[in-house]
C-alpha cells in the first residue's frame, strides 16, 4: 500500500511516519502533487501555525490537490483544523472540506482549565463509523492544541475541555482527528490501523 | 475530562539508563528503550529522558537513542539535559522527540525560550526550574541545584510563561530525594498564577504524595524517578489509587 504523508512546514511528521512503520507501512513524505494523487492513502499531519501552513500549501498548489483527493484522506491535529473553513489562528481561511469553524479556547474563569489543552482526554459520543471500529475500552487520546473545531453534522466523536469540541470529523473520503493518534498508545494505533483498512475506492454508501 | 499525568524520568548516560534500575522483566535494565516500552505498557502518560552525559561529543548517542525511542514508544516523550542551542533542539525534534526541556541555558540566555517557542512552537518547549528555599524565599538554581542565581522562582516561572514556554517542570531541590512529599505550596502558587501546565518533581515517596500534589499542589503532572525504578510504587496501582481518590487519571 502506498501512503503519502503531505510534506509542509509543520512539525514532528516523523512520529506519524514511525507509527505507520509499526503497522508495517512505509509512508513517503512528499509535496509532489503526482505522488499525492497516486497514493492509496493520504495523511495530512501537523503541528504548527495555521496561516504559514496555508501559505505554504497554496504556494505549491497543494490546497487544490487536497480538495481533489478521492482516496481515503486523514488530517491530524493542525491537519484537521486546516480542513475546516476558517480558523481564528491569525484569521486564516482554510481548505473548507468540512463546513466547520475553528476557534481558540478561552481559559475558564476559575483558572482550572489552562490553554493549551495538553495531555490525555477521552473520546465521547462516538458515532458508528469504519474508522471507529473495534476500539479498545480505554478511550483516551493525547492532545496538544489551543484551537478547536466546533461541533457539527460531520462530528464523529467529541472531547470535553472547557466545552465540548469536535475530536474526530468525517465527510465522504475525508477523516480528521484533533488528537495525536501517533502518540495515543493502543487507541491511536487502532485508529490508524482502521484508516489504513478503509476501502480504497470509496462510494458514499460504504461510509 | 483532561487527566492528570504520571511521568517517569529516566536518567541517561552515554545512551544507557543509570541509577540502579532493577527490573526482573527486562533482560537489560540499562536499555532505555526497553524500559521506556515497559513504562508505556504499564500506563505511564509521558516519559522524560534526562541526559547526564558530560561530554558534547556523545551528543550523537543521544540523537540515536531518541530515534529508537520514537520508533518504538507510542506515548509522548521529552528530552532534556545539556540542551543549549536551536541546533540541539532541531536535531532532537527531527529525530522524533515530542518536546525538549531546557534549564541552565534558559537562565544564561532567557531569549532562547522566545526563540525556541517561535521556531518550534510552545507545545514542545518545556523549561525546567530547579528551586531551593533560602530564608523563606524560593530561588532558582542551576547545575543540578549546586549553583544559586539571583532569580526568584515564582517571578522566573512567570517570565518563562510570558516568553513562550509551553510547560514548566518544577523541581524542588529541598524535597528531591527526601521521599517526604512534593513542594505543595510552591507548586500551587506557580500553577495558580500561570495558564500553562506545571509538572511537579522532587519528593515523591508514597501514593498519597501524588494525590496531594494533584489536589492541594494543583499540579497538572507529576514526575518521579527512583520510586518507579525501584518499584516502590507501580504505575498501575498508583493510577488505581488516584482514581479511587477522585483524581482523574487515564486508565
Amino acid at each position: 500500500m502506498k501512503v503519502a504523508l503531505i510534506k509542509y512546514n509543520a512539525g514532528n511528521v516523523q512520529s506519524v511516519r514511525y507509527a505507520l512503520e509499526r503497522l508495517g507501512v512505509d509512508a513517503e513524505l512528499t509535496d509532489n502533487p503526482e505522488k499525492i494523487r497516486s497514493a492509496d492513502r493520504v495523511i495530512f499531519p501537523g503541528q504548527g501555525e495555521a496561516s504559514s501552513a496555508m501559505s505554504y500549501l497554496k504556494e505549491r498548489k497543494l490546497d487544490q490537490v487536497i480538495r481533489e483527493i478521492k482516496q481515503p484522506f486523514l488530517g491530524v491535529c493542525l491537519g484537521l483544523q486546516l480542513l475546516c473553513t476558517h480558523t481564528e489562528e491569525n484569521d486564516t481561511t482554510c481548505l473548507g472540506i468540512f463546513p466547520v469553524k475553528v476557534k481558540r479556547f478561552i481559559p475558564s474563569a476559575s483558572g482550572q482549565e489552562k490553554v493549551p489543552h495538553v495531555g490525555w482526554n477521552s473520546l465521547e459520543n462516538l458515532v458508528k463509523n469504519p474508522l471507529l471500529k473495534d476500539l479498545p475500552d480505554s478511550k483516551f487520546m493525547y492532545y496538544v492544541h489551543s484551537y478547536f473545531a466546533e461541533l457539527g453534522e460531520h462530528t464523529l466523536a467529541t472531547t470535553s475541555y472547557i466545552q465540548d469540541f469536535t475530536a474526530i470529523l468525517h465527510r465522504d473520503n475525508f477523516w480528521a482527528i484533533q488528537a495525536h493518534p501517533e502518540k495515543s498508545s493502543m487507541l491511536g494505533e487502532k485508529l490508524l490501523e482502521n484508516f489504513l483498512a478503509l476501502p480504497s475506492s470509496p462510494s458514499p454508501q460504504i461510509y | 475530562m483532561l487527566t492528570k499525568r504520571i511521568i517517569p524520568c529516566l536518567d541517561i548516560k552515554d545512551g544507557r539508563t543509570v541509577k540502579g534500575v532493577n527490573f526482573v522483566e527486562l533482560r537489560d535494565a540499562g536499555d532505555p528503550v526497553a524500559l521506556a516500552k515497559l513504562y508505556s505498557q504499564q500506563g505511564a502518560d509521558e516519559l522524560v529522558f534526562l541526559d547526564i552525559t558530560a561530554t558534547v561529543d556523545k551528543r550523537k548517542t543521544l540523537v540515536d537513542l531518541v530515534t529508537q525511542v520514537a520508533k518504538e514508544v507510542r506515548i509522548p516523550f521529552t528530552v532534556g539535559g545539556g540542551i543549549g542551542s536551536v541546533e540541539d533542539v532541531y536535531s532532537l525534534l527531527a529525530a522524533g522527540a515530542d518536546k525538549i526541556s531546557i534549564n541552565s541555558a534558559a537562565v544564561a540566555q532567557p531569549v532562547l525560550v522566545d526563540t525556541l517557542a517561535r521556531e518550534f512552537g510552545s507545545q514542545c518547549v518545556v523549561v525546567a526550574i530547579d528551586s531551593r528555599q533560602m530564608d523563606g524565599i524560593d530561588w532558582v538554581h542551576t547545575h543540578g541545584g549546586r549553583k544559586s542565581t539571583s532569580l526568584q522562582t515564582r517571578a522566573w516561572a512567570k517570565e518563562l510563561a510570558d516568553r513562550g514556554a509551553g510547560e514548566i517542570l518544577l523541581t524542588s531541590m529541598d524535597h528531591d530525594g527526601t521521599k517526604a512529599g512534593f513542594a505543595l505550596e510552591l507548586t500551587a502558587a506557580i500553577s495558580g498564577a500561570l495558564t500553562i501546565p506545571i509538572i511537579a518533581s522532587g519528593g515523591a515517596g508514597t501514593m498519597i504524595h501524588f494525590k496531594e500534589v494533584f489536589t492541594s499542589g494543583k499540579a497538572d503532572a507529576a514526575l518521579a524517578a527512583s520510586i518507579f525504578h525501584f518499584k516502590e510504587i507501580g504505575i498501575p496501582e498508583l493510577k488505581m489509587y488516584l482514581g479511587d481518590e477522585g483524581v482523574v487519571v487515564r486508565k
